[in-house]
């Protein structure tokens, strides 16, 4: 962990969130279900936990780009929502820096939360099952691939 | 003096990741529970089922360290079955120890199986050495973990009346000090420790955010209200704020942790065999930086127990991973009793 370079707390500037808002949100949501759906086909992501995500509406919004996803998980698919229609059942919102430290497993959710610097809305209890499915992912080594194996 | 042993590091895993993380960053033990309200972290999608279980057994016990389930909720009318099987599961794992609170389960543990070593649960509310002695009396308690309700000195004289082994908390958020005894979550909510194994249960919580501020609820009941510069806590009611003669104010504790870096030698000196880390809840990312952080101040006070001094990085690592990002040496250096 401490050989991987350590990212800074950092907000951009707000010109750069006023632009992005105004530019189509789908290629966001697009990304983020590839990668989640790549790690569930991996089956990183525990099944009883998936099992709980069914039918649910996700918003996750980076402050300081303007990015903003919404998706779903249906029939084992996580799948993007273009119609932003509805109250999502679950929202995220932090700044680019916090979400990065975060994925790295730099700083701890409730961490942020705590410092203000993550914001949950919504069902708390959907946003534990995902902050507890996302902990419980095993990031693999490097060493432990095939390729390193001697 | 010089001689005492330096305390066994003693570490949170809610999930295989955290296990690791607390192995490959220093505890000298582990401890996890179920999946089920067994234990008193029965949150949504956190604890071990018997297969993650049994890899995180191998995983610490294969490098020389110790794995302890907690089975530390009270068996609830008409389902005594589903902890004793709990303790089934532990014995049948191979676990090192069971930490449980209920004396009908310690009983049921010291009987079934004599030699599957018990710690008496902080849940267990020992505050004496007469409940500590009473525990090892009738059920061959090895260690009791004290509440954080004792000064230093209180728990210093805990241990020198008592063959059992003694552990304290040593860091995590603080509990309002009464363990084993509190229902405030089941005055908002019909649900606490004790009874489901969660204090505050996620679904009654709910963050609302309004231009500069956040507000908390529990069960609709507003506990909290903070500024956009104000840092935050979890949301239950010992740690809300409330009006009491007309000013609001946190009016039975605030959002922090408790750290006891400052009085570790004092700690050591009188005898503590282990410390205890809060925090299954967390994610593996904090077992590393506080297991990385203790490990640290333990190994540095055992090479030079004269010179030992404190270093700011260590504080303001904890710091930053603090509830309401403050910490505090809670009862251990109160003047009262």
């Amino acid at each position: 962990m401490s050989n991987l370079p350590t990212i800074p707390r950092f907000k951009l500037p707000t010109i750069v969130a006023a632009i992005t808002s105004r530019l189509p949100q789908w290629p966001h949501a697009v990304a983020l279900v590839t990668a989640l759906n790549a790690a569930a086909k991996l089956r990183l992501l525990p099944e009883d936990s998936l099992a709980q995500l069914e039918g649910r509406h996700f918003f996750v919004r980076v402050n300081d780009t303007g990015g903003e996803a919404r998706f779903t998980y249906r029939n084992g698919l996580f799948r993007p929502l273009f119609a932003a229609s509805g109250t999502p059942d679950l929202s995220f919102s932090a700044n680019l820096s916090a979400f990065l430290q975060l994925l790295a497993r730099q700083e701890d959710p409730d961490t942020l939360f705590f410092n203000r610097e993550l914001s949950i809305e919504g069902d708390t209890e959907l946003g534990l099952i995902v902050k507890n499915m996302l902990d419980a992912i095993e990031l693999p080594h490097l060493p432990d691939l095939p390729a390193f194996r001697r | 003096m010089a001689s005492q042993k330096i305390p066994e590091l003693v570490c949170p895993a809610g999930s295989l990741p955290a296990l690791k993380a607390a192995v490959d960053n220093g505890a000298d033990t582990v401890y996890l529970g179920y999946r089920n309200d067994t234990n008193a972290r029965n949150f949504a999608g956190l604890n071990f089922d018997p297969k993650s279980m049994a890899e995180g057994i191998r995983y610490a016990q294969a490098r020389g360290r110790h794995v302890l389930m907690a089975i530390n909720t009270f068996a609830q009318p008409g389902r005594l079955a589903d902890w004793q099987r709990a303790v089934d599961g532990a014995a049948d794992a191979g676990i090192d120890a069971v930490i449980l609170a209920d004396v009908a389960l310690l009983d049921y543990a010291s009987k079934r199986y004599p030699n599957l070593r018990l710690h008496l649960s902080v849940q267990g509310s020992a505050t004496n050495y007469e409940a500590v002695n009473f525990a090892h009396r009738e059920f061959g308690v090895r260690r009791a973990v004290l509440p954080r309700v004792l000064t230093l000195a209180q728990v210093e004289h805990v241990i020198k009346n008592t063959p059992v082994e003694i552990e304290v908390f040593g860091f995590g958020s603080l509990c309002v000090m009464n363990e084993g005894r509190c229902w405030l979550s089941s005055y908002a909510t019909g649900e606490s420790p004790n009874t489901v194994g969660a204090c505050s249960p996620a679904k009654y919580v709910k963050w609302e955010k309004s231009p500069g501020s956040m507000s908390t609820r529990l069960n609709g009941i507003l506990i909290d209200r903070f500024n956009d510069d104000e840092p935050a806590g979890y949301p239950t009611l010992c740690k809300g704020r409330y009006e009491v003669n007309g000013e609001t104010y946190y009016a039975i504790e605030e959002p922090t942790s408790l750290n006891v870096l400052e009085i570790l030698p004092e700690i050591v000196r009188i005898g503590v065999s282990a410390i205890k880390v809060e925090g299954r809840q967390r994610s593996p990312t904090y077992v590393t930086q506080v297991t990385r952080t203790l490990r640290a101040a333990l190994d540095s006070f055992a090479r030079d127990r004269e010179r030992f001094s404190v270093k700011p990085a260590w504080q303001a690592e904890l710091a930053k991973v603090s509830e309401g990002s403050q910490a505090t040496l809670g009862a251990y250096n109160r003047p009262w009793r």
